[in-house]
């Protein structure tokens, strides 16, 4: 049944606790709150500019409120949608070494993208 | 990765049929999950056809007649039959339930009746629970205190108490455990929801002062963490228990505690 003479608490008892674990949990909840208003007032941009010239969506997104608005949301949603891919990834990846490749994949490519997206959003508000 | 498809050896054949004896009017055919380590075959479900005109209510009732009567091969465990002991739990008609609790009138059709879930099988309906006992002593089921012991009862209020409802009556049977997908996938390093429930039984004890380190104990991506609410556990408890709860109430705590 077992390939080690470990015995069964000594298996479970393990490497010990993380100590950590509350604050991932916690920001993914805060995250999830964050994103229901912002959601909601982007939704609302995105209706608002629908049909409307490119100069105009540009001039709103770059509005002060418009860019913050997008801007939190960016940062809510790709921080959200890291801490969320790596509870899947740690779910269903045994193999310790695509574990953590996966992880850093996920985190790399959110900053990325979400980096890519706050630059856009910067470059309508100030770069005029 | 999580396993999708059934390990080698595992394809469930088709096994024997046990006839009713003649004469027999009222028949349910029982469907049992089969298998031992000796024959080197790979698991079959046989069926039983049981006269129900002579069998007690209860499944378990079905089982002790198949085993006195018609295989005395086929192996379960149980003890108590009136749902205290847990040892008869497996999965009837796909829900983890005891076996000695559930009628036979509640199922339709024939009675499918499998081992507990994802659990190693040691034969037929009984399950390797040797590491769910082991994460069971993990989190030090007894209380610990570092006041002296005092020379009488240690006290505790009405309200105190009442706390402990819903928790203390737990069987630790595990139906609830082997029914949580995450502990199917991570049973390795997740406690699973029974052991969680235990585990909240002594954080919420007025009478324990190790709450900090049992806290501590439990913060973990693994250990606790990988609930994910699925909510299986309070789906099946066979004594009506809310494990989801209980582990909910130690996240609670977990983010009190910091702030």
């Amino acid at each position: 049944m077992s390939d080690s003479f470990r015995t069964p608490l000594g298996r479970v008892r393990g490497l010990g606790s993380a100590k950590k674990g509350a604050h991932h949990w916690w920001m993914q909840r805060v995250t999830a709150v964050a994103l229901i208003p912002l959601v909601v007032l982007f939704t609302a941009y995105l209706v608002m500019l629908t049909g409307q010239d490119w100069d105009v969506v540009y001039y709103v997104l770059g509005r002060p409120t418009a860019a913050l608005i997008t801007t939190l949301l960016v940062v809510a949603l790709f921080w959200h949608l890291s801490l969320g891919l790596q509870v899947v990834i740690e779910d269903y990846v045994h193999d310790e070494w695509i574990k953590l490749i996966g992880i850093l994949a996920v985190k790399f490519a959110c900053i990325f993208v979400g980096g890519a997206c706050i630059f856009a959003i910067l470059s309508m508000a100030i770069g005029g | 990765m999580a396993e999708f498809n059934l390990p080698k050896n595992s394809k469930i054949t088709e096994g024997k049929t046990h006839k009713a004896p003649a004469g027999a009017k009222n028949v349910r055919n029982f469907r049992v999950y089969r298998w031992n380590q000796d024959d080197g075959k790979t698991p079959s479900v046989d069926t039983f056809e049981v006269d129900m005109d002579t069998c007690g209510p209860m499944v378990l009732d079905a089982l002790i007649k198949i085993k006195n009567e018609m295989d005395s091969t086929l192996t379960f465990r149980r003890s108590c039959r009136e749902g205290v002991c847990g040892s008869c739990a497996m999965n009837i008609d796909g829900q983890n339930t005891l076996a000695c609790t559930k009628s036979c009138d509640d199922t339709k059709g024939d009675v499918a009746i499998y081992p507990l879930p994802h659990m190693k099988v040691v034969k037929d309906l009984v399950p390797d629970l040797t590491t769910a006992y082991a994460q069971y002593a993990s989190i030090k089921p007894w209380m610990q205190t570092q006041s002296p012991a005092p020379s009488r009862e240690r006290l505790q209020s009405k309200e105190e108490r009442e706390k402990l409802d819903g928790l203390y009556e737990c069987i630790l049977c595990f139906c609830c455990t082997t029914s949580c997908p995450s502990y199917w996938w991570n049973g390795d390093r997740y406690l699973g929801p029974a052991v969680l429930l235990q585990a909240y039984r002594w954080i919420a004890d007025s009478r324990d002062e190790m709450t900090g380190e049992r806290l501590d104990d439990l913060e973990d991506p693994f250990r606790l963490y990988r609930c994910h609410t699925i909510m299986n556990c309070a789906q099946t408890c066979p004594k009506g228990l809310n494990p989801a709860k209980a582990i909910a109430e130690i996240k609670k705590l977990m983010v009190e505690r910091q702030g």
